[in-house]
């Protein structure tokens, strides 16, 4: 994999080219629903992009509302800084010299027939990116599904969807988990800044990729998927020099023998000892994941949550199972502790609930609570010295409660109106005061419910959801989340690296000077 | 190309960075074994030591565990008989036995993507079916060794056990990094092998060790 970005100013022009390009050419644009040239530019028209688009049509016919144009010759010069070639093969060299010539900075290639395809095909590659060396174009792709950035409005895919703006950078060696990680994020709400695939990276790789999302201000963290290491000294040090500056989370295919098989048929990829490429993550302070739920959530929850200063964990519940199995699973994390719970602070707690709360970690309120329980509670837990972190269980059940009132035939009766209204509301502060106690604390709160799930519209996880930050659908999603917090925050204090935040500075108690500041290393 | 230096010689290249192994005598004679035997300190090992032989143990070419004189001559002098003129046999290895019951591996060898690497793991017969191994590219750091130690999955075998105090993970991060150091000093240093690095009261001391070089 040649590596065109050299130098930083270079890097600038490419990293501006593709992901905040003045104007963008769809070339090979069709009248056909079912093709990739109506797909992308649909997509391209439907996010919103606020530049000038373009595209190209042999016969110059209107496509999607956009007068076509026959050929590069008629685009007016510096118009478009970005390609998007769903031409076939064979057109695409002559498109590429026409396209620079016009003042085309960056390519993005979905063609297929290339290095995937066999010898021919990967000769036709080396010359493809030889000719945009030379032409001084940043070469993406080709075979690849497409190019996402929120900052400025831009899908220039051949699928859907087209996430929420947020911090997580995405890149990967394979389109369709640039397309999961995206329906997460649709999911959930925690919005993405850029995303690639890099298809067959002929000139430009995942780790390449990621390299400009760490000099990026729109992203908070990054999030990978990797096949295939051909070069693992190169990646290893392009990884390490990502993490310094962002959170990282890496998912990696084939890390077993069957998986490496079925990489060696999917992109190619020589298997790694995935010994030496898990000892690599940790030595890079990069965050691997083992699914793709664990790898979104750990991106989320890194651009949604202050980083932990310690390990030292209290789970706050409004029902007994649910403390003890979270605190299993915090046990089971070698890396957390489930602390015993301060003396003063139990003594602090005593005076909001009655006697019959749990008196430890996790600290469970067996019902006692009123009105203002919650909020005061997790304030005491959250502002403790002893406490770097905290898990937050039980929201919603009233709110579902209230949602079957809403739906039963005695809804409209005046006392149960009034209790639907009040449920939502205490839900909705409960929610948002984990939101202000982290925020005051800077300390990360964790809300859990499946209810995020089954009834996403739920006062407690719409508020969460409100807050900007991610409502896990289990406190196990959320312990495992916290861990991969914790380790990347052990990393760099081991070392004697700044924590630097990824979340918002708006998530940060005002004033905190080492959280917040992605260029301050 | 490369080729494989005798235990004894893999042994003083390694002391020379301080990676700890017992006081241990080469000898040539059945006699001289038994001097070395009472020097070291019984009960000892004998091993048949050259830089051609393999399938050490197959061949009956280490004797574990003799704790009189005459054991001693009589294993040594089976040693010298059963050397085969293709084993390059350079002597005998007399070496006290060392007690513990917790063995680790420790090594470096150059992977084929990520280049040079350092692993340690725990070791003894059922070390593959454990699988339990840390891996690191080379160079490392101190904090890079401690945290080996801390990703082998079986943290208990590292405190006390069984009547023995906890695994000096200091130690044990010592022989990583010097591991690491002859790597960056020796390019021409192909693979380590520590097998086993026996936890004796606590310390690792290699009991084992090949080193194989570019030729």
């Amino acid at each position: 994999m040649n590596q065109i970005v050299t130098s930083s100013d270079q890097l600038d022009a490419s990293f501006s080219a593709l992901f905040e390009p003045r104007g963008i050419l769809v070339a090979g644009a069709s009248t056909h629903p079912g093709k990739f040239g109506f797909v992308s530019l649909h997509n391209v028209i439907a996010s919103g992009y606020a530049g000038k688009i373009f595209a190209t049509n042999l016969e110059g016919v209107e496509v999607l509302g956009i007068q076509t144009l026959p050929s590069l010759e008629e685009l007016p010069q510096g118009a478009a800084d970005l390609i998007f070639v769903c031409t076939p093969k064979a057109a695409n060299l002559d498109l590429l010299r026409a396209a620079a010539s016009k003042g085309v900075r960056a390519a993005f290639l979905t063609s297929a027939g290339y290095g995937e395809a066999g010898d021919q095909g990967r000769a036709d590659e080396a010359e493809l990116v030889e000719l945009c060396q030379e032409l001084g174009i940043l070469l993406v792709g080709p075979n690849g599904q497409g190019v996402v950035s929120t900052p400025a409005k831009l899908c220039a895919q051949i699928v859907a969807p087209y996430p929420p703006e947020g911090g997580i950078g995405i890149a990967s060696q394979s389109g369709n988990f640039v397309s999961s990680f995206m329906n997460w994020s649709c999911a959930t709400g925690v919005g993405v800044s850029r995303a690639v695939s890099a298809g067959n990276a002929a000139a430009t790789s995942v780790g390449d990729f990621l390299q400009m999302y760490s000099h990026d201000p729109a992203t908070r963290a990054g999030l990978a998927y990797v096949e295939g290491v051909t070069d693992g000294r190169k990646f290893f040090d392009q990884m390490k020099a990502v993490a310094q500056k962002i959170p990282l989370v890496v998912i990696k295919g084939g890390a077993t023998a069957g998986g490496a098989q079925a990489a060696a048929s999917h992109t190619g990829s020589l298997a790694n000892d995935d010994r030496t490429f898990d000892g690599a993550c940790r030595q890079a302070g990069v965050t691997r994941a083992a699914t793709v739920e664990e790898a979104f959530e750990a991106a989320a929850t890194f651009a949604t949550q202050p980083l932990p200063r310690g390990n030292k964990v209290v789970v706050m519940t409004t029902a007994g199972g649910w403390g003890v199995v979270t605190a299993d699973a915090i046990t089971r994390d070698h890396d957390l502790e489930l602390i015993e719970l301060p003396a003063d602070l139990r003594e602090a707690i005593d005076a909001y609930l009655p006697p019959r709360w749990s008196g430890s970690n996790p600290v469970d309120l067996a019902g006692g609570e009123t009105r203002d329980t919650i909020p005061k509670v997790l304030e005491l837990v959250a502002s403790h010295p002893q406490v770097d972190a905290v898990i937050y269980l039980g929201i919603g059940i009233q709110s579902n409660q209230a949602r079957m009132l809403s739906e039963g035939p005695f809804a409209d009766e005046a006392d149960v109106e009034r209790i639907i209204a009040y449920h939502q509301r205490q839900d909705a502060r409960f929610a948002q005061a984990a939101h202000d106690v982290s925020v005051a604390t800077g300390k990360p709160i964790l809300t859990a419910t499946e209810l995020a799930v089954a009834f996403g519209d739920n006062a407690g996880p719409a508020t969460v959801r409100s807050t900007g930050r991610l409502c896990y659908s289990s406190a196990d999603r959320a312990v495992t989340a916290l861990g991969h917090m914790w380790r990347h925050s052990r990393y760099r204090i081991l070392r004697d690296m700044p924590l630097i935040d990824g979340c918002p500075e708006a998530f940060l108690p005002a004033g905190n000077l080492l959280g917040g500041s992605v260029s301050s290393d | 190309m490369s080729r494989t230096l005798s235990e004894a010689d893999s042994k003083a290249f390694l002391s020379e960075f301080n990676i700890p192994f017992a006081t241990e005598v080469l000898v040539s004679t059945a006699d001289e074994a038994v001097t070395a035997a009472i020097a070291v300190g019984l009960p000892v090992a004998v091993k048949l030591c050259g830089e051609q032989i393999s399938h050490k143990t197959e061949r009956g070419l280490v004797r574990l565990g003799l704790s009189d004189s005459n054991s001693v001559h009589e294993a040594a002098t089976a040693l010298f008989a059963a050397a085969q003129p293709e084993d390059c046999a350079t002597g005998v290895l007399v070496a006290p036995m060392i007690g513990g019951a917790r063995e680790l591996i420790a090594g470096i060898s150059v992977d084929e993507q990520f280049g040079p690497t350092v692993l340690i793991g725990i070791g003894g017969i059922l070390a593959e079916a454990i699988a339990d191994v840390a891996v690191r590219l080379l160079p490392i750091a101190e904090v890079d060794a401690m945290d080996m130690l801390d990703q082998l999955q079986t943290q208990s075998l590292l405190d006390e056990f069984r009547g023995e105090p906890a695994v000096d993970r200091i130690a044990v991060g010592k022989v990583l990094l010097a591991l690491s150091q002859i790597a960056a000093e020796h390019p021409e240093v192909l693979s380590i092998d520590l097998n086993p690095l026996i936890i004796s009261d606590g310390q690792p001391i290699a009991v084992d060790a090949l080193v194989e070089v570019q030729s």
